[in-house]
Order: C-alpha cells, then sequence, then structure tokens
C-alpha cells in the first residue's frame, strides 16, 4: 500500500544527497572564486589611485600615508621593487640552503639508508614540517639573528639584526622536508631496471645515482623545487618575526630587508581606515603574490604529474 | 696484450679514486640528515631550555591583614602595600618605599580580593599567603638578571637584592607552580599573562573549522572519486583544490578581510571568522586525504554492494564510507593540527589583539595560540620572552598530541585489502 513505484523515495533522496555533494564541491572553486575577486577588486582600486607602473617599477617604498589631510607628505610612495627584491633574496638564500639538504638527504633515504634508519629519519623530517612557522620564526629572530650578529661581529662583519641571512636561513630548513619528501617519492619511482643496467655496466652506486637516477628523477625533483619556492615565497611568521620592515634595494644577505609578506601584515595590522591606499597597497601585494605562486604552482603540478605518468 | 694489461692496470687505478668518490657522495647524505635532525634538536632544546622556567613563578609569603578600611575602599594592592611596609618596618622615605612596593606583582591585589570573595569571613583576620612577586624579581631569582653585573646595567637595584636577599633567608621567598599561566588572558605585566584566552580562541576557531571543514571535505572527496562523471567540470575543481592546497596562508587571510569582514560585515577578531578562514584553508588538506583513503577501499566491496541490489548512495553510505572513515579522521586531525599553527591568516582579520577576556562565544573578541606566541615575542621583557616559549612548548605539545592520535587511529584502523 504504501510502497508504490510513484513514491520513488529513496530516489528522490538520492537525488537530493547528490545534489548536496555536487554544491560542496563547488565550496572550493568558490574559495579560488572569492580569492581572485577580492584581490583584483581591491587592487584595481589602488591601481586606480597609484598608477600600475609606479607599483610595478617604482624603487621607493614607503607607504606611510598621513593620518590628517593637513599633514605634510600626505602621499606615500608605492614603489614595490624593494619588496619584490627582498622577497627574491630570502627566498633564494632559503632555497639554497634546502636544495642541498633536502636533495641529498632524499638520495641517502631512498638509495642508501637502512629500512630502520628510514623508518626514524623520515618522521624526524616529518616533524620539522610540521612545526608552526610562527615557532620558526621566534627561533630566528630570539637565537639565529643574534648568534649571526656575533659571529660577524667576531670577524668583522657588520650584520644587521634583522639580516636577511637569519630569515633566509631558517626559512631553508623549513622547507627541506618539502624538497627531500618530494624528491624521496620521484627517486623511488625511477624503475629498478636503470639502476641494474648501470650496476651491469660497472657502475658505482654514486656514480649510477648521479648519472641515471638523478637525471631520470630530474623534472619531478624540479618541480619539487618550485613548490619550495613557491612556498618561501608565500610564508610570512617567518619573515614576520626575523626580516626587517625599511625597503632596502639590496643584494647584500647581511642587511635587513623586507619582503612582500611582511609588508601586507604591517599595512594591515594595526589602527588604520580601510579604503585608504595604504591598505588598498596591501591587496595589490597580494595579487601580486597570489599570482607568482600560482604560476609556481601550476608549472610544478604539471611538470610532477606528467613525470608521473612517465613511468607508470 | 701489453696493452690490455695497461687498461686493467689503468682501472685499478681508477678504482680507488671512484671508491673515494661513492664515499663522499655517501657522506653528502648522511651530513644533509645530520644538519636537518641537528637544527631540530637545537631548536627544541632552545626553546625548551628557554620556556621551562615559565611553568614556575616566584611567590613571596606575606603577612598581610584583611583590614577593614582597605576593603571599604576597595584598595587589595593597599593591604599589600600595607604588609610590605610591616615586613621591611626600617624603610622610610617615600622613594625607597615605592622601590619597595614594585618588589610585588601588580596583580597581587587581585589574588587576595579573589580569596575575600571566596570567604568573606577574612575581613579583620591576619593571614600569611604566597603572592606573586613582579616580573624582574623573577627573573632575578631565576638566575636571569646577573647579581654580579653592574648596578645600571640590571634591571633590580643593590637595595632590592637586599631585600629578596632577607626573604630568602626567611624562606619567605620561593619558586611554585605558575597556574596563573594557564588560568588567565593576556596581561601588559607579564607575571599575570596567562594563555588560557588565547587557547579557548585556538578552540574556538578550531571548531567552527573542524564543523565546516569535515563535511564539506568529506561531500567534496565522495563527489570527486564516487559519483564524478570525468569532464571539463570535474577535472577544474580537481586542478583548482590541488592549486588551493598550495596558495600563501595569508592570502586566505586577505579573502577573510576582504569578503567575510569588508563584505558580509562580520565581527573584526572573531573566532567565528577565523574558523572559517582556517575551514577553506584546511579544506583542500582534506579532501586530498579523504580521497586517498576513498580510493584505498577496493572495487570489490562497492560490487558486492551493488550485487546485492545496493543503490549508488546506499554503496557509498553504508560502505565505502565507514571503511574509508579512519583515514578521513586521520586527515582531517593532520589538518586541524595544521590550523593550529596558522597565524597568518588569523592576523588579517584582526585576531591579533591585545586582549585580556577570555572569549566565551564565538563573536568574543579574541586571539589564538600561535597569534600569541606572536605578540609576546615582540615584547621586550625578559619575562615575557620566557612564557613566549613556554606557550611554544604547550602548543607544539597539542599538535604532538593531534599528530600521535591521527597516527594511532592510522595503525589502529588502518586494513590491508
Amino acid at each position: 500500500m504504501y510502497v508504490t513505484p510513484a513514491r520513488r523515495a529513496k530516489k528522490a533522496v538520492e537525488t537530493v544527497i547528490k545534489g548536496i555533494l555536487i554544491a560542496s564541491s563547488t565550496v572550493a572553486i568558490l574559495t579560488t572564486v572569492g580569492i581572485v575577486a577580492s584581490l583584483l577588486f581591491e587592487a584595481l582600486r589602488f591601481f586606480g589611485e597609484i598608477p600600475m607602473t609606479d607599483f610595478l617599477f617604482g624603487v621607493e617604498w614607503s607607504p606611510q600615508t598621513a593620518i590628517r589631510a593637513d599633514q605634510v607628505g600626505a602621499s606615500g610612495s608605492f614603489g614595490a621593487v624593494p619588496l619584490f627584491a627582498g622577497t627574491l633574496l630570502i627566498s633564494a638564500i632559503a632555497l639554497l640552503v634546502a636544495t642541498p639538504v633536502g636533495l641529498f638527504a632524499a638520495i641517502y633515504l631512498a638509495e642508501y639508508a637502512h629500512v630502520s634508519v628510514r623508518n626514524w629519519v623520515k618522521p624526524i623530517l616529518e616533524i620539522l614540517a610540521g612545526i608552526p612557522t610562527v615557532v620558526y620564526g621566534f627561533f630566528a629572530a630570539l637565537v639565529v639573528a643574534p648568534w649571526l650578529r656575533g659571529t660577524g661581529e667576531a670577524v668583522g662583519l657588520d650584520v644587521s639584526s634583522e639580516s636577511a641571512l637569519a630569515a633566509g636561513l631558517v626559512m631553508g630548513i623549513m622547507i627541506t622536508p618539502l624538497i627531500s619528501s618530494l624528491s624521496d617519492d620521484v627517486i623511488n619511482a625511477v624503475p629498478q631496471a636503470m639502476r641494474d643496467g648501470s650496476f651491469g655496466l660497472g657502475a658505482t652506486k654514486s656514480e649510477t645515482i648521479r648519472n641515471v637516477v638523478l637525471p631520470a628523477a630530474l623534472p619531478g625533483i624540479m618541480g619539487g623545487l618550485l613548490l619550495a619556492a613557491s612556498r618561501a615565497i608565500g610564508e610570512t611568521m617567518i619573515v614576520v618575526m626575523a626580516a626587517g620592515l625599511a625597503a632596502n634595494l639590496t643584494a647584500n644577505p647581511l642587511q635587513a630587508v623586507t619582503t612582500v609578506t611582511v609588508q601586507i601584515v604591517t599595512l594591515l595590522t594595526g589602527d588604520q581606515e580601510f579604503d585608504s591606499a595604504k591598505t588598498l597597497a596591501a591587496f595589490a601585494l597580494g595579487l601580486m603574490l597570489f599570482v607568482t605562486t600560482l604560476v609556481l604552482n601550476v608549472i610544478a603540478l604539471h611538470i610532477v604529474k606528467k613525470y608521473r605518468e612517465q613511468y607508470d | 696484450m701489453t696493452d690490455s694489461i695497461s687498461k686493467s692496470e689503468r682501472i685499478q687505478a681508477g678504482l680507488a679514486k671512484r671508491y673515494r668518490a661513492e664515499k663522499r657522495f655517501r657522506l653528502y647524505g648522511i651530513v644533509a640528515i645530520a644538519i636537518a635532525v641537528s637544527f631540530l634538536a637545537v631548536m627544541l632544546t632552545a626553546i625548551g631550555v628557554r620556556g621551562i622556567g615559565a611553568f614556575q613563578q616566584t611567590h613571596v609569603a606575606l603577612t598581610v591583614t584583611f583590614d577593614e578600611q582597605h576593603i571599604q575602599d576597595n584598595d587589595w594592592q593597599g593591604i599589600v602595600k600595607a604588609a610590605m611596609r610591616e615586613t621591611f618596618p626600617d624603610v622610610g622615605n617615600r622613594r625607597d618605599k615605592r622601590v619597595l612596593y614594585k618588589l610585588m606583582s601588580s596583580g597581587a591585589g587581585f589574588d587576595l580580593q579573589n580569596m575575600y570573595r571566596e570567604d568573606p569571613s577574612l575581613a579583620g583576620q591576619v593571614r600569611t599567603i604566597w603572592l606573586p612577586s613582579s616580573d624582574d624579581i623573577d627573573m632575578l631569582m631565576k638566575g636571569a638578571i646577573d647579581r654580579n653585573a653592574p648596578e645600571d646595567d640590571r634591571r633590580v637595584t643593590d637595595q632590592e637584592i637586599v631585600w629578596v636577599d632577607q626573604w630568602l633567608a626567611n624562606d619567605a621567598i620561593e619558586l611554585k607552580f605558575n597556574t596563573r599561566l594557564f588560568t588567565s588572558g593576556d596581561s601588559r605585566e607579564p607575571e599575570l599573562a596567562g594563555i588560557l584566552g588565547a587557547f579557548m580562541g585556538s578552540l574556538l576557531s578550531l571548531s567552527i573549522c573542524f564543523l565546516l571543514s569535515f563535511p564539506l571535505g568529506i561531500m567534496t572527496a565522495v563527489y570527486l572519486e564516487e559519483f564524478a562523471p570525468k569532464n571539463r567540470w570535474t577535472d577544474l575543481i580537481e586542478v583548482n583544490i590541488n592549486n588551493l592546497a598550495a596558495v600563501p596562508s595569508i592570502v586566505f587571510g586577505l579573502l577573510g578581510l576582504a569578503v567575510f569582514l569588508n563584505f558580509f560585515m562580520l565581527p573584526r577578531s572573531a573566532p567565528v571568522v577565523g574558523g572559517m578562514v582556517l575551514a577553506l584553508m584546511t579544506l583542500p588538506t582534506i579532501i586530498i586525504a579523504a580521497r586517498a583513503a576513498l580510493r584505498a577501499v577496493p572495487p570489490s566491496i562497492r560490487e558486492a554492494a551493488y550485487g546485492m541490489g545496493a543503490s549508488q548512495v546506499q554503496t557509498v553510505l553504508h560502505h565505502v564510507l565507514p571503511l574509508a572513515m579512519p583515514g578521513m579522521l586521520t586527515g582531517t586531525i593532520i589538518g586541524m593540527a595544521q590550523a593550529l599553527g596558522e597565524s597568518a591568516p588569523l592576523l588579517m582579520i584582526g585576531m591579533v589583539a591585545f586582549i585580556v577576556d577570555i572569549p566565551a562565544s564565538f563573536v568574543d573578541p579574541a586571539t589564538a595560540l600561535p597569534v600569541q606566541i606572536y605578540l609576546w615575542a615582540d615584547s621586550p621583557e625578559r619575562a615575557f620572552s620566557e612564557r613566549t616559549a613556554a606557550a611554544i612548548i604547550v602548543l607544539v605539545g597539542f599538535l604532538i598530541v593531534m599528530n600521535l592520535v591521527a597516527v594511532i587511529l592510522r595503525r589502529r584502523f588502518e586494513q590491508r585489502w
């Protein structure tokens, strides 16, 4: 009596459930749309006040706009080149530290290490990856920076207490696990037959790794490095705590530089009125950051994916 | 013949060099791992050594009189001051007295007030009570201030050291467990500052984050793995999720600021907004982990369900999802641990203010544990640097527990098909 073909309760319920599932999967899309829309919208308002070329190519950054309209020097200058340079400098130092350490650690773990060593070292590297960046920042600011300063003094170098080197070194250790785990994956994906062929020709293990395994794994490793670079560029807390605020255009790692993320935080925390060029500038910087990391990520994911299919 | 001998000799000669190269190469790997591991060890030790002291706080045994006059005036610090005058009766002039009063924390009066509120019969009585000292005396007791340094170089004067020594001689000054660290909110005075406010902020934000990201993440994963047709749209969603996972966290903060605060006019500094931003940030992590868990369920389970006449939804809800749940939970816990350690997006939405009150609801202004660490790390006082490290110990402790739970869950329910 109750179960008739016309009721089809199951079908109706299942259609609703599927609808909910589809709706929830669009949240991820909406997030991206929200990010792009909010960054673009605010950045365009910023570029309405400050010409885009001034922002992209200007070399002077002093966003301190006046609080009252009648103050002298009411308009700040928004040349973002020193920020880009500072970000690149710190990220480059980080990659210079993380690439050899991460890569050699991955090679050792994948090719040499005994299973028991691997079982110990891998979780330790994961701990390194799981520590909040604010902890790295604290360590960089309170231990590494003073230590570098002291060492610099001892050898007669003038090291700033907010040197790019301190932030870069600590950031390098932070992204090491990322590089090592991604490299580990691609090295393990290289077929054993290729190694056996090399051994059969009389090559030692290191020769095999250098001449056979690494060239074969290179695209995947490059993808990992790009992902690490995007991580370094977008990293915030370490540089907020350990890098400087003043925008210096320098390539000297012993001096203080500032980065895009540091400036976003400085512009948006503390008392301010919204809608001023100062706060809008943060969104313009955020847009640059988003676009840069997105390009790096897309290329990296593409390389990693393409490479993975090669040997499957 | 001679030629081949010389060839094998040449190979022999080269071998030693090649073996050395082999050893060197191997050494590079060991050095790399040693660098990473020793950095971790140094960092954790440095923070541990700095922070361990903050779990104790210097207390002084003062004989205080709850006299009616002070109680009526609500001048609780006055009671402390009177007790100090009694302890050191020979301190005469006003300037010395003011220095004397500074030995005790300005929060000592609150302690007396709380005691009186709990037990009004204290009025008029004399009691010996352990009260917190000021942060400088605390640092002196912990050895962070060098007694032998010239007087101008340290924050404690010779006179203060004499008073402290007098207490020491009477066993009236002692390091006691610092309960305040766990029971109070932020404060300008290091000896009164605690992490409870920040902890509650984190807890409230994380619960919002969990309530949003867990169901959303799992539903998305189920859709993509079990239902979605392979077409452009689902490809787009997939690429999109992978990219979102690598977007810098501060960008999510900008999104929260522009959309949640400026467009939807939600309150600044509120855990509800923080939770929403963190949810968007952890969503990709949870989706990726949940999809892996779903993929690990063998197709034979699904086929058996279909064979029994179950519909697709029934198959997923009754069979696939329960089997994939441990893996999904593991991924979710790891995502939550990430969210707990995240501070950059919270800075953008104003959860970085100086907040004394402990947040009680989702819209109260609050901060979060990592943000509190960031705030304290900026304070110049030595005692705050100690508390920063202590807060890090607590935070890392929570992260370790969460990750351990994830590992145990994985071990306990892991199924090999």
